[in-house]
C-alpha cells in the first residue's frame, strides 16, 4: 500500500449558491512534489482553507498517515506538520526577519523571548537547505525573494514536513523561479511533501512529480508528469483547448499619441527613484507592453502618466499637448482613459451602485448633470444599461447592484466598458486581467486589439509574460525605474526577456536608438 | 520653580499612563478615543475606594488598593469598547465617543445617587477622598512627591519590557500591525486585541485617579478629565506608539499643562499679561500644531481600526 | 406565501433594516435606563421612565402642553442642525466630533456679534455659520494636508474654541453674573424673527423661524447629497479617497469643503439657538455643550439619514428634557444622558445586525430552496 503523507478524500464544501469543492480527492505522497491546478475560482483556496481548518467541510476526511483526523484551526493543522507559503505572503513588515520567523513559536523564559537560540536554529536551517537571509533585516527593507524565503524558513522552523507553496512564483524573476525551484527539490529531496499549487503549466513540467487539476469546483483528476504534456493538463484545467495565441491584424502604425520624454518619479518608499528617466513613444494601432517584475516601477508611472502623482522631472505629451501639469480630470477628459491596477482600491467605488460607477468618469458632463449640478438619473439609467448589454456585464440587479457584490470579471468588464465607452485616443490598460479566468482573460485581450485596431494608442503594463508575447506590438522592459530594452515580440524569447527584466542584461541607449 | 517641577511631573504621569495605555490597545489594533471615559470611570472607582477607606489604613496599603480598584473599574468599562469593537466589528471611532458620553453621564448618575442616598437634600456630583489621599504624598524638602510618580515611571519600563522583549508583547504589536499573519501562525487575534483594550482600560482607570488626586482633596465628576484622554492620544501620537518617546512627549504637555497652574509664579509670564484662559488653552493648541509636523510620516500600527473577521481575506 | 416574500423583501431593504435597528437601539438604551434606575431606587423607577417618556404631557392643561412642546422643538431644532453637520461629514468619510465645538465657535460669534456689536439677527446667524465654517475647514485642511486625524484635531479645537469663546463672551457679559447679557435687554434686533409661530405654541416667544431653518436645513442636506453632482463626488470620496481621485475628483478639496459645510451646520445650530433667546451663555463653563456630541447620538440613530435625523433629534431632546420631569428626590436629571450615550453606543450594534440579518434571510431563502427542490421531485 502507497505511504501517503496526507489525504483529503472526497471534500465537499457549500457556500450559499455555490458548491466551491465537490467531492474533491487529493493525495500527497511522502517525499514528493504534488502539483494542484486549477484556475482562478477553481475551487483551490477553499481546498486549502478546508485543510487549515479555517472552514469545515459538508463532507469528507483528512487523513494524515492513514490516520483520520480532525483539523479545527491553523493550529491544529501546524500540530499535524502543515505549513504553508501564501500567495500575499503573511509578514509583519515592521518586524525582522527573525522575528517573523518565531512568531507564533516563540522559545521563552518565563514570558521573555530567547532570541539567541532561535536565531542559531534559524541560521542551521538557512544553511542546510541555501536559504540565505539577514536574520536582522526589517521585512520592508529586503527582497521579495528574501521574503518568501523568510516564509520557507517559518516552515521549517516548526518542523512542517508537509509544505504547501500557493502560488509562488507569481511575484518572482525567471531567474528567482529557478532557484525556487531548486529550493523545492532539495526540500523534497530532504523527505519533506510538497504541495505546489499553481496554474503555470511549464513550472508543474519541470518540477512536480505529479499533478490534481480542479475545475469549478470539480475533481478532474489526478496524473503522472513523466506521462503529460502542457497540452493535455491545460485541456484538463480548461475543459477545453485554449487558443493561447491572440489574433491580431499587422500593425497599422499612426502618428504618435504619447510622448514621454524624461519622466522621473519619486518613491515613496526609499530615496531613489521609483521611476528614473524614461523616455517613449506610443503611436496610434500599437499596443506598447511595459513588461516588467512587480516593484519596479510601473505603478509609478502609471501614476506619474496619469497624474496621481507629480513627476519630479520630465515632460509628458499627449496628442501634441504638454500634460504634464494638468489636472487628473483634465488628462481624462483630454482623451486618456486608464484601467487602473487595482480595481478595488481606484477602479470602483465598491459601495456605489453599477450604474453610478459606470458614470464615474462622465458625471459631469452635461448628458448626466444638469446646469443647476443636480443629477439626471434617467439619463444615467439608460447610458448604463445600454453599456451593461454591449459589454455584457452581468451581476443580480442591473444597474442598481452593489459593485461589491459583482464578480471580479464582471467587475473588470464594467471598467473596461466605462474607460472604452470613452472613446479615447490613449488607454493605458495596468494588468487588466490580474485574477480573472481564461474566458474573462481571453476577452480581454479581445478589446484591447480592438481598440488597437481602430487607432488608438494602447499602453500595457503586464507581470504576466504569456501576456506580454501575445497581446503587445513592442515590449519595453523595465528594471529598477528605467528602461532597459525594447523589443519585438516576435524575435525575442522569454529566457531573453527574463534576463532583462532580472537586471542582469540591459541595451544601452544608442543601442537602443539604433 | 519647584512647584513647576512638580506639577508637570504629575501631569506627565497622568498622560504617561494613558497614553501607554492608549498605546497597548492600538498595538493590538484597537483605537481607543474612549480613553477619556475609561479615565472618569476609573477615577470613579478609585475616588469611593477612598472614601470607603477606614482612616487608619497603612500609607501602602491604601495605595494597591486604591489602584487595583481604578485599574479593575478601568477594564470593565473598557471591555465595552472591546466587546463592541472587538466581537461585533462596530465603528471603533464611535463606540469610543460613546464611552466619552457614557463615562461622565454614568459617573455623574452614580455619584449623585450615593450623594443623595446619605443626605437627601446633597444632589451635587462631589466626592471628598480627603484623608486617604495623603496616603499618595510624602515631601522631600519642600517637593511634595507624589507615588503616583514613582507608579508612572514603573509602568513605563514595565510596557518597555513588555513590549519588546515578551511573547506577549510580540504576538500583540503582529496582531496590530498584519493581524491575518498572527492568524496564520495561530495566534488568536481576538484574545490578544481584548488584552491590548484591557490593559488600556487599566492604565486609564489609573491615569484618571492620578489626574483627580493630582491638585485637590474632592472631585466634581461633572467637569469630567478635561480632555486628558485625548491629549493623551496626543502624547501617544507624538511619541510615534514607542513607550520611550511617549515619555518624552509626556513630559513636554505636561510642562504646558503645569504652567497654567503655576504661571503666576514667574514673573516674566506674569509681565506678559496674558489672561488665564490662554495658558488653559495652550496645551491643546501646542498639541494640535505637534500633531500637523508628526502625523504626515505615522508609524500608527497598519491594521489599527480595521475590524478583524477571520473569514474575510 | 405571497405576502411572505414581500415581507421578506421589504426586511432586505437597508432603510427597513436601519429603522429596526435604531427602534432596538431606543428600546434597549430606555430598558437600560430602566435598569439603573431600578438599582438607585426601584419604587420609583417605573414612575421616572414614564416621566421621561412623557416630558411635556407631565402638564394637564392643553396650553402647557403647547408651550412646553414649543421649547422642547426649539432645543430639538439646534439639535437637528448638529446632527445633520456630524451625518454630513460621516458621509465623506469624516468623523466631527468637533462639531460640539464648531457650535461652540458659532454661539460666540452670533452672541458677540449680537451683544458686543449691535448687529441683526441675520448677520449674526451668518457670523455663526462662517466663523463655524472656518474651524471645521482647519480641521479639514489637517487632515487634507497633513494627514492629521480628524477625530484628534477637533477635539482639541474644540477646547480651544471652548477657552476662547470664553474669553470672547467676557467682554458682554452680565456685571453681576458670570451670564451673557440677554439680547431682549441688549439688542432685541438679534432675535430671531417669530413669523406667528410662538402663537402656535401659547405664546411661547422662543419658538421662532429657528425651527423652519433647522428642517430646512435636513431638506437641503438631502437633496444636496441625493440629488446632485456635488453630492456625488462627496460620497464617493467618503466610500473611496483613492476611486475618488483616480476619475478627477479633488479628493482634498472635497474634504475640506465638507469639513466647512459641517461646521457652517454646527455654527446654524448655535445661532438658532442662542439667538431664540432661551439661554444665555455662561462666560465660566468649563466642559463643552451637550448639544454637539447629542448630534452625534441623534445622527447615528437617524440611520445617518437627513429625514431620519429630523425623528432621531426630537426623540433624543424629548428625552433629555423629559429627564428635567423624574423625581428629584430619588433619581438626577443626567438619566437622559446616561440613556442616550447608551444609545449611541448600541448604534455601534447596527451595521452587525444588519449583516446578521441579511444572513438570517439568506438561511431562510437556502432552507426554502431546498424544501421547493424536495417538493418538486416528489411531484
Amino acid at each position: 500500500m502507497e505511504q501517503y503523507a496526507i489525504e483529503m478524500l472526497h471534500i465537499t464544501k457549500k457556500f450559499p449558491g455555490i458548491i466551491a469543492n465537490d467531492d474533491i480527492t487529493l493525495q500527497l505522497k511522502k517525499g514528493e512534489i504534488h502539483a494542484l491546478l486549477g484556475e482562478n475560482g477553481a475551487g483551490k483556496s477553499t481546498l486549502m482553507s478546508v485543510l487549515f481548518g479555517l472552514y469545515q467541510p459538508e463532507e469528507g476526511e483528512i487523513r494524515k498517515d492513514g490516520q483520520t483526523v480532525t483539523i479545527h484551526d491553523p493550529n491544529d493543522a501546524n500540530a499535524l506538520g502543515i505549513g504553508m507559503v501564501h500567495q500575499h505572503f503573511k509578514l509583519v513588515e515592521c518586524f525582522s526577519v527573525l522575528d517573523n520567523i518565531i512568531l507564533g513559536a516563540e522559545t521563552t523564559k518565563g514570558g521573555f523571548l530567547q532570541k539567541a537560540e532561535a536565531r542559531k536554529k534559524v541560521m542551521a536551517l538557512s544553511e542546510q537547505y541555501g536559504l540565505s537571509v539577514d536574520p536582522d533585516a526589517i521585512i520592508e527593507d529586503i527582497t521579495v525573494g528574501m521574503q518568501q524565503r523568510t516564509e520557507i524558513l517559518k516552515m521549517l522552523y516548526r518542523d512542517n514536513e508537509i509544505l504547501i507553496f500557493d502560488e509562488p512564483t507569481a511575484v518572482l524573476t525567471p531567474q528567482e523561479i529557478q532557484e525556487l525551484m531548486t529550493i523545492m527539490k532539495n526540500l523534497a529531496a530532504e523527505g519533506k511533501s510538497i504541495l505546489f499549487i499553481t496554474h503555470k503549466l511549464a513550472e508543474i513540467m519541470q518540477v512536480a512529480d505529479r499533478c490534481t487539476v480542479l475545475r469549478k469546483g470539480k475533481y478532474i483528476g489526478t496524473v503522472d508528469i513523466k506521462d503529460s504534456t502542457p497540452e493535455s493538463l491545460s485541456a484538463m484545467m480548461v475543459g477545453r483547448d485554449v487558443n493561447f495565441v491572440v489574433e491580431k491584424a499587422p500593425v497599422e502604425l499612426g502618428d504618435v499619441v504619447l510622448d514621454v520624454q524624461h519622466m522621473t518619479v519619486a518613491s515613496k518608499h526609499h530615496k531613489n527613484n521609483a521611476v528614473n528617466d524614461v523616455s517613449f513613444q506610443v503611436r496610434r494601432g500599437e499596443i506598447v507592453c511595459i513588461a516588467g517584475i512587480d516593484g519596479n516601477g510601473q505603478t509609478e508611472l502609471v501614476y506619474g502618466l496619469s497624474g496621481l502623482e507629480p513627476l519630479k522631472g520630465g515632460k509628458i505629451v499627449m496628442n501634441g499637448t504638454d500634460i504634464t501639469h494638468l489636472p487628473i480630470r483634465k488628462r481624462l477628459t483630454s482623451g486618456m482613459s486608464h484601467i487602473p491596477e487595482d480595481r478595488h482600491k481606484h477602479g470602483l467605488v465598491l459601495d456605489y451602485t453599477l450604474e453610478d460607477n459606470i458614470v464615474l468618469q462622465r458625471y459631469f458632463e452635461p448628458e448626466f448633470t444638469s446646469s443647476l449640478g443636480f443629477l439626471k438619473r434617467k439619463n444615467i439609467r439608460s447610458y448604463a444599461e445600454r453599456l451593461i448589454e454591449q459589454y455584457d456585464v452581468r451581476s443580480g440587479q442591473g444597474p442598481i447592484t452593489k459593485a461589491r457584490s459583482m464578480s471580479g470579471g464582471n467587475q473588470q468588464k464594467a471598467i473596461i466598458a466605462r474607460e472604452i465607452d470613452k472613446n479615447p485616443e490613449l488607454l493605458i490598460a495596468v494588468q487588466p486581467t490580474r485574477g480573472l479566468d481564461v474566458g474573462a482573460i481571453e476577452y480581454i485581450h479581445k478589446q484591447l486589439v480592438a481598440q488597437r485596431d481602430a487607432g488608438k494608442g494602447v499602453l500595457l503594463v503586464s507581470l504576466e509574460l504569456d501576456e506580454v508575447m501575445n497581446v503587445s506590438d513592442r515590449i519595453l522592459v523595465l528594471y529598477e525605474g528605467e528602461i532597459v530594452g525594447e523589443f519585438d515580440p516576435k524575435q525575442v524569447s522569454v529566457e531573453e526577456l527574463g534576463l532583462y527584466m532580472a537586471g542582469s542584461k540591459r541595451k544601452e541607449a544608442q543601442d537602443r536608438a539604433n | 520653580m519647584i512647584l513647576l517641577l512638580q506639577y508637570t511631573l504629575i501631569f506627565a504621569s497622568v498622560l504617561l499612563l494613558v497614553a501607554l495605555g492608549g498605546c497597548f490597545s492600538e498595538h493590538g489594533g484597537v483605537i481607543n478615543i474612549g480613553l477619556e471615559g475609561i479615565m472618569v470611570m476609573g477615577a470613579l472607582g478609585g475616588a469611593l475606594t477612598m472614601k470607603y477607606l477606614p482612616a487608619d489604613m497603612p500609607a501602602a496599603v491604601v495605595i494597591l488598593i486604591v489602584i487595583l480598584a481604578c485599574a479593575v473599574v478601568g477594564m470593565l468599562f473598557s471591555l465595552l469598547l472591546g466587546v463592541a469593537a472587538i466581537r461585533f466589528n462596530a465603528d471603533q471611532t464611535l463606540v469610543g465617543t460613546a464611552l466619552n458620553l457614557l463615562g461622565p453621564a454614568a459617573a455623574v448618575v452614580l455619584v449623585r445617587a450615593i450623594n443623595m442616598a446619605e443626605d437627601a437634600n446633597n444632589v451635587s456630583s462631589t466626592v471628598a477622598y480627603g484623608t486617604a489621599k495623603k496616603a499618595f504624598t510624602t515631601n522631600i524638602g519642600s517637593f511634595e512627591l507624589n507615588w503616583f510618580m514613582l507608579v508612572a515611571l514603573l509602568v513605563l519600563i514595565a510596557s518597555y519590557i513588555v513590549l519588546y522583549k515578551t511573547r506577549f508583547g510580540l504576538r500583540l504589536c503582529a496582531c496590530g500591525e498584519h493581524p491575518q499573519a498572527a492568524d496564520s501562525v495561530g495566534i488568536n487575534v481576538y484574545k490578544m486585541r481584548y488584552a491590548g483594550v484591557l490593559i488600556s482600560g487599566a492604565l486609564g482607570g489609573l491615569g484618571g485617579l492620578v489626574y483627580i488626586t493630582a491638585g485637590v482633596s474632592e472631585w466634581k465628576f461633572e467637569t469630567g478629565v478635561a480632555g486628558f484622554g485625548f491629549l493623551a492620544l496626543a502624547v501617544m501620537i507624538f511619541g510615534q506608539w514607542k513607550p520611550i518617546n511617549i515619555a518624552l512627549a509626556a513630559l513636554l504637555f505636561g510642562l504646558f499643562r503645569a504652567l497654567s497652574n503655576v504661571y503666576t509664579g514667574f514673573d516674566a509670564l506674569v509681565a506678559l499679561n496674558l489672561p488665564s484662559t490662554v495658558y488653559n488653552m495652550l496645551p491643546y493648541i501646542i498639541s494640535l500644531i505637534v500633531l500637523v509636523f508628526v502625523s504626515g510620516k505615522s508609524k500608527a500600527p497598519k491594521a489599527e481600526g480595521i475590524p478583524y473577521d477571520k473569514g474575510q481575506r | 406565501m405571497q405576502t411572505d416574500r414581500k415581507r421578506e423583501s421589504l426586511l432586505r431593504n437597508s432603510g427597513v433594516q436601519t429603522i429596526i435597528g435604531s427602534l432596538l437601539c431606543i428600546a434597549i438604551g430606555l430598558l437600560i435606563g430602566y435598569v439603573v434606575l431600578l438599582i438607585i431606587n426601584p419604587a420609583g423607577a417605573g414612575g421616572a421612565i414614564a416621566a421621561i417618556l412623557k416630558n411635556y404631557f407631565y402638564y394637564p392643561s392643553h396650553v402647557a402642553v403647547m408651550k412646553y412642546l414649543g421649547t422642547t422643538l426649539v432645543k430639538a431644532s439646534a439639535l437637528l442642525v448638529c446632527s445633520l453637520s456630524v451625518l454630513f461629514a460621516w458621509k465623506v468619510g469624516l468623523f466631527n466630533i468637533g462639531v460640539a465645538g464648531q457650535y461652540v465657535i458659532g454661539a460666540g460669534a452670533s452672541l458677540y456679534c449680537a451683544l458686543g456689536l449691535g448687529l441683526p439677527w441675520y448677520v449674526c446667524l451668518i457670523a455663526a455659520m462662517v466663523c463655524a465654517a472656518l474651524v471645521g475647514g482647519i480641521s479639514g485642511a489637517l487632515k487634507a494636508y497633513f494627514n492629521v486625524n480628524e477625530v484628534i484635531s477637533c477635539i482639541m479645537l474644540n477646547w480651544i474654541g471652548l477657552y476662547s469663546v470664553n474669553m470672547l463672551l467676557n467682554t458682554v457679559k452680565e456685571q453681576t453674573t458670570p451670564y451673557t447679557k440677554t439680547l431682549e435687554s441688549a439688542n432685541s434686533s438679534a432675535l430671531l424673527p417669530n413669523i406667528g409661530l410662538d402663537k402656535v405654541f401659547s405664546n411661547n416667544e422662543f419658538v421662532t423661524v429657528g425651527i423652519v431653518f433647522a428642517v430646512l436645513a435636513a431638506i437641503i442636506v438631502w437633496v444636496l447629497l441625493d440629488r446632485t453632482k456635488f453630492g456625488f463626488e462627496l460620497k464617493a470620496t467618503g466610500l473611496n479617497k483613492h476611486a475618488a481621485k483616480y476619475c478627477g475628483m479633488r479628493e482634498k478639496r472635497n474634504i475640506i469643503l465638507a469639513m466647512m459645510i459641517s461646521g457652517a451646520l454646527a455654527g446654524l445650530g448655535a445661532a438658532v439657538f442662542f439667538l431664540c433667546g432661551i439661554e444665555q451663555w455662561m462666560v465660566q463653563m468649563t466642559s463643552i455643550p451637550a448639544m454637539g456630541f447629542n448630534g452625534i447620538a441623534a445622527a447615528f440613530l437617524g440611520g445617518s439619514h437627513p429625514i431620519g435625523a429630523i425623528f432621531s433629534s426630537y426623540f433624543i431632546q424629548h428625552i433629555t428634557s423629559g429627564g428635567s420631569y423624574v423625581d428629584k428626590t430619588m433619581y438626577v436629571a443626567q438619566i437622559s444622558d446616561l440613556i442616550s450615550a447608551f444609545i449611541i453606543y448600541l448604534c455601534g450594534f447596527v451595521f452587525f445586525f444588519k449583516g446578521w440579518l441579511g444572513r438570517l434571510l439568506d438561511k431562510r431563502d437556502e432552507k426554502r430552496a431546498a424544501a421547493q427542490e424536495k417538493g418538486g421531485k416528489a411531484q
